[in-house]
């Protein structure tokens, strides 16, 4: 049976690993290869490297530190941010990444998602989504999150595009839950399910994660197939073992530890 | 021990070679037909599409040197599919070194396609390229088609149907599951390979 999986989340700026709140006041975490083994070690299923400021700067992703990661690392990891076409896709993946995701540049240009797919298959093309509800009550997408001064609200229905996505040759989708992201009071599990509803393809829930319950409460509520963490793995709150003791507890079927 | 890494634009030909790099193995990337016809091990890496892998080894003019080759050649999960007769993604002819056809994942309620994440092995045949990867063993999976589980399947996993995951037919081999990213389980597989051979 397949396992759920849990991935740690690395915002990457300047080559370091930060997190802010809500996309806000970033702190140094540490250095990108320390955490890529800490969290290996700790029985991580997958990772993700979010260059955050690639795209609000208009610049693609540094492959230096892609490949020392692809070097280290005997699990597999995404690289996401300023990935606007096919050649960009391709030195990220020949430099050892397994998935590539792209977000605002999507939003921009929709056929670079089904460019991606015809290129490199629809299994290393993930598309992100960083959403919000707004006053009328309709979650819509927003683009160029990584800087709070350029975030775009646009009139894009969040499950709208999860359906364009997928016909366009999305692989996989993340799903942001802004209104929920870094204050860690659980994963918003009504949006969760209403995207669920409509996304055939692997559903990783991010934003929101506070403590073990709200992990078990995404795979037992919105059936999603993994979820997404950043600061309560890096602070310490939820340690990745003790998770998955949890969630194998409640029947939910996660990767044996090493 | 010449171990040469097949370069047909497969994404992960960078994973696979830190890989062996981290086994204490040099293997030499290489498109050049001679080259790869003198290895020793041939590994044939791959992610993406069956139509442009096919079309990447024709245009090297590869075809013919990896159906001919006399030594053992392993295929990684694209380049596992490769292997078969023909895909149905796009519906392409592929090298022909095992017989069947790669097939399309059906996606049911509760089953997402591609198949994405750590899954169990079942065992089917004793092999020395399974040698201490136990029943029930954890590997990566991202692969949206698949092999049937026929007389060359070592060790089967399921997703819905059961399907090909690890094969074995004379000297040429195939992991449908990624094991430059699959831990230790997965190095297993790879030092199987380079060790032992088919």
């Amino acid at each position: 049976m397949l396992s759920r999986r849990l991935i740690p989340c690395l915002d990457v700026r300047d080559g370091q690993v930060v997190k802010g709140v809500q996309f806000r006041d970033h702190v140094v975490m540490g250095a990108i290869e320390d955490l890529a083994l800490r969290y290996r070690d700790e029985g991580a299923d997958e990772l993700v490297f979010y260059d955050i400021t690639a795209s609000p700067q208009g610049r693609g992703v540094d492959v230096a530190w892609v490949e020392r990661v692809a070097r280290l690392l005997d699990i597999p990891f995404c690289v996401a941010g300023g990935i606007r076409g096919v050649e960009q896709a391709r030195a990220v993946l020949h430099a050892g990444a397994d998935k590539v995701s792209v977000n605002t540049p999507a939003l921009d240009r929709p056929a670079l998602v089904s460019e991606l797919a015809a290129e490199f298959g629809v299994q290393c093309v993930v598309v992100g989504i960083d959403s919000l509800r707004d006053d009328d009550g309709e979650w819509r997408v927003r683009a160029y999150t990584g800087d709070p001064d350029r975030t775009q609200a646009l009139p894009r229905r969040t499950l709208d595009w999860v359906q364009d996505v997928q016909a366009l040759g999305a692989g996989e989708i993340v799903l942001n839950c802004m209104g929920a992201d870094g204050v860690r009071s659980g994963y918003d599990i009504e949006q969760l399910q209403a995207v669920r509803a409509v996304c055939h393809v692997p559903l990783v829930a991010s934003g929101g994660a506070g403590e073990s319950a709200h992990f078990a409460a995404a795979f037992e509520q919105a059936d999603v197939d993994a979820a997404l963490a950043a600061s309560v793995f890096h602070a310490g709150t939820v340690r990745i073992r003790d998770l998955k003791a949890t969630l194998r507890q409640r029947g939910i079927e996660v990767r044996d530890d090493a | 021990m010449k171990v040469v890494l097949v370069d047909a634009g497969g994404a992960n030909l960078g994973s696979v070679h830190y890989a062996l790099g981290r086994l204490g193995i040099k293997a030499r990337v290489s498109g050049d037909a001679a080259e790869i016809a003198a290895a020793d091990r041939v590994i044939l890496p791959g992610v993406g599409a069956a139509g442009p892998g096919m079309a990447r080894l024709r245009e090297l003019g590869l075809v013919e040197t990896l159906r001919r080759l006399d030594k053992p050649l392993l295929g990684i999960c694209l380049g596992m599919q490769l292997l078969y007769e023909s895909s149905e993604e796009g519906g392409v002819d592929c090298l022909g070194l095992l017989p069947g056809r790669v097939q399309r994942m059906p996606a049911a309620p509760g089953l997402r396609v591609p198949h994405m994440g750590w899954n169990r092995l079942q065992r089917r045949t004793d092999s020395p390229l399974l040698e201490g990867i136990p029943e029930g063993a954890q590997v990566y999976f991202v692969h949206g088609y698949c092999a049937p589980v026929d007389a060359s399947c070592l060790a089967s996993s399921q997703h819905g149907e059961a399907f090909a995951a690890v094969v074995q037919r004379g000297r040429v081999a195939g992991a449908q599951f990624h094991p430059e990213r699959s831990g230790p389980f997965g190095s297993r597989l790879l030092a199987n390979f380079i060790e032992q051979g088919s």
